[in-house]
């Protein structure tokens, strides 16, 4: 079935059809949609699940964590701040290899306030040990929540699925319900590796010592090194796993195919631009642009970002000259961590003798400011065809002199305070 | 992947002595029952055992008089704040010897040496 919706409809009916047990979850601009429309379906009874509601972001985590530990299939969703207040739980619960699935509705973190849309607040969540999916629609969003409970059970570790606030949140867009017998087929009820028990009890996450130790029946029991090693592997094997989930979607349902990568236009590509989420399906019109103007482009948008797709992503871009990344986040102090990642990839799988190519990392859409196709198409062209831009590649900026006649920072000669003023559109 | 599965992917262990290390090396103060103040004891009968309910680590016994454990207890004090009749007194560690007796009569908080 055909519907308009927007996009947190689009993940609660993806909650739904999934038969998530357990939703715990806190309001929290612009995911606040997304939980009043679950707690409608569990309210009118369509969704069998307790909805607790909580306190805080800590607390919607740690009801998750509960209800996975006792075996059942686990949902929360948040955004910004509220993913910061998780922090904590959210390295527990990958630790713990609960295979909780989380909407991280994308939005910019204070201070200062904002609630606009940008990737700071699920990509300073990277190193958590969750896996990170990006959705680019609400198609990717309804069939990104069943797939990343499939993948979450797959592998006992926790899924996030990150969509853009506002852009995918709140905007209407038609897409494809996935029918409850084909999802019976394709994410059956969750069956726990391991669930509390009162007949058998157990101590879940103990103190662990440094070393490993036998445990009561006599067996050599893992350490803290162990225990965080097999999640390590466990979340670069998911890399396959996910592209066999995909597999199965599309054998059920007819559509996807990649979990990984999202390319456009990129087969004879001389410079291809990554991204993440809603901004590489707006890539796509900057593409045809540059393309009618003679400019070989594509757009590889990165669909799985956590585990991080390094040889796939070596291997799409290998034969470009160039790669530009885009990115709505910064790793404070240096540079888009998406960047970072990339570049690191491509040194260790280059061919060999091969050159990697050149890595251009730019900024764009932090905290809302629009991003638009002009601009990213003025960027881009800019920086294929090597005129000199004047600017820290931060796309859309503009700095002012509004404030010059203040005592400049210490360390910075008024001069060079004054210098990066004028407003650069 | 069953239950082995998630043990060898996670830290868990099961209720029983021993699943978490020789946890008495952690302990700085260790309980100390006097026995002419504890209930069942006094009474030589089945009674109280708030010791025994409250404690975390199960090193208490549902004995007359109570035991603890002390190659696990940790020293968490939980069963000397619970103890209606203040029988239980935490005493230092330090400069005691490794053969003490696990339970003893005292008076007061005077270490049984």
């Amino acid at each position: 079935m055909h519907i308009i919706e927007d996009g947190n409809v689009a993940a609660a009916m993806g909650v739904k059809l999934a038969g998530a047990q357990v939703i715990a979850a806190y309001p929290i601009t612009p995911q606040t949609p997304l939980t009043e429309k679950l707690s409608e379906f569990v309210e009118s009874g369509e969704l069998r699940a307790q909805y607790i509601p909580v306190e805080s972001e800590h607390s919607a985590l740690a009801a998750c964590i509960a209800a996975g530990s006792a075996g059942a299939r686990a949902f929360t969703a948040t955004s910004a701040n509220g993913l910061l207040y998780m922090h904590e739980q959210i390295q527990w619960a990958a630790g713990a290899r609960l295979p909780i699935v989380m909407c991280v509705v994308n939005r910019a973190v204070g201070a200062p306030w904002c609630i606009w849309n940008d990737h700071q607040d699920s990509i300073s969540q990277r190193d958590t040990g969750w896996i990170q999916m990006y959705a680019c629609d609400h198609q990717q969003i309804i069939d990104g929540v069943l797939k990343a409970f499939a993948l979450a059970e797959a592998v006992s570790i926790p899924v996030m699925v990150c969509y853009d606030g506002y852009l995918l949140s709140h905007t209407y867009m038609p897409f494809e319900v996935p029918e409850e017998e084909k999802v019976a087929r394709f994410l059956p009820p969750f069956e726990p590796s391991y669930a509390l028990d009162p007949e058998s009890p157990a101590n879940l996450n103990t103190v662990t010592l440094p070393d490993v130790r036998m445990d009561v029946t006599g067996e050599m029991a893992h350490g803290y090194m162990e225990i965080r090693y097999l999640l390590q592997e466990d979340l670069r094997a998911a890399l396959e796993v996910a592209q066999e989930i995909e597999d199965r979607f599309k054998e059920v349902f007819g559509r996807g195919g990649d979990a990984l990568l999202e390319p456009y236009r990129c087969d004879d590509a001389e410079h291809i631009v990554v991204g993440l989420g809603s901004l590489t399906y707006q890539l796509r019109d900057v593409v045809e642009i540059l393309r009618n103007e003679g400019h070989r482009v594509g757009v590889l948008g990165v669909r799985l970002y956590r585990p991080f797709p390094d040889e796939a992503l070596a291997a799409a871009l290998q034969h470009a000259a160039g790669v530009i990344v885009i990115e709505k986040a910064v790793s404070y102090g240096y540079e888009g961590a998406l960047c970072s990642d990339l570049k690191a990839a491509l040194l260790a799988h280059r061919t060999d003798g091969g050159r990697p190519p050149a890595v251009k990392g730019m900024i764009a859409g932090i905290g809302g400011r629009d991003i638009r196709t002009a601009d990213l198409t003025d960027a881009l062209r800019a920086h294929i065809t090597g005129t000199p831009v004047e600017g820290p590649g931060w796309i859309g900026l503009k700095l002012y002199d509004s404030f010059q006649d203040e005592a400049p920072p210490q360390g910075t000669s008024r001069a060079s305070a004054r210098g990066r003023g004028r407003e650069r559109e | 992947m069953g239950t082995r599965g998630y043990r060898y992917k996670t830290s868990h262990s099961l209720a029983g002595p021993g699943d978490g290390g020789k946890t008495g090396s952690w302990r700085v103060q260790r309980p100390v029952i006097d026995l002419e103040r504890c209930t069942p004891a006094r009474r030589k009968a089945e009674a109280c055992f708030i010791c025994w309910l409250y404690c975390p680590d199960c090193v208490i016994s549902r004995s007359i008089p109570p035991t603890i454990d002390y190659e696990y207890c940790k020293g968490c004090a939980i069963c000397a704040e619970e103890c209606p009749t203040k029988a239980i007194t935490m005493v230092d560690e330090a400069g005691r010897q490794e053969d003490d007796e696990q339970t003893c009569s005292l008076e007061g908080s005077r270490p049984c040496t």
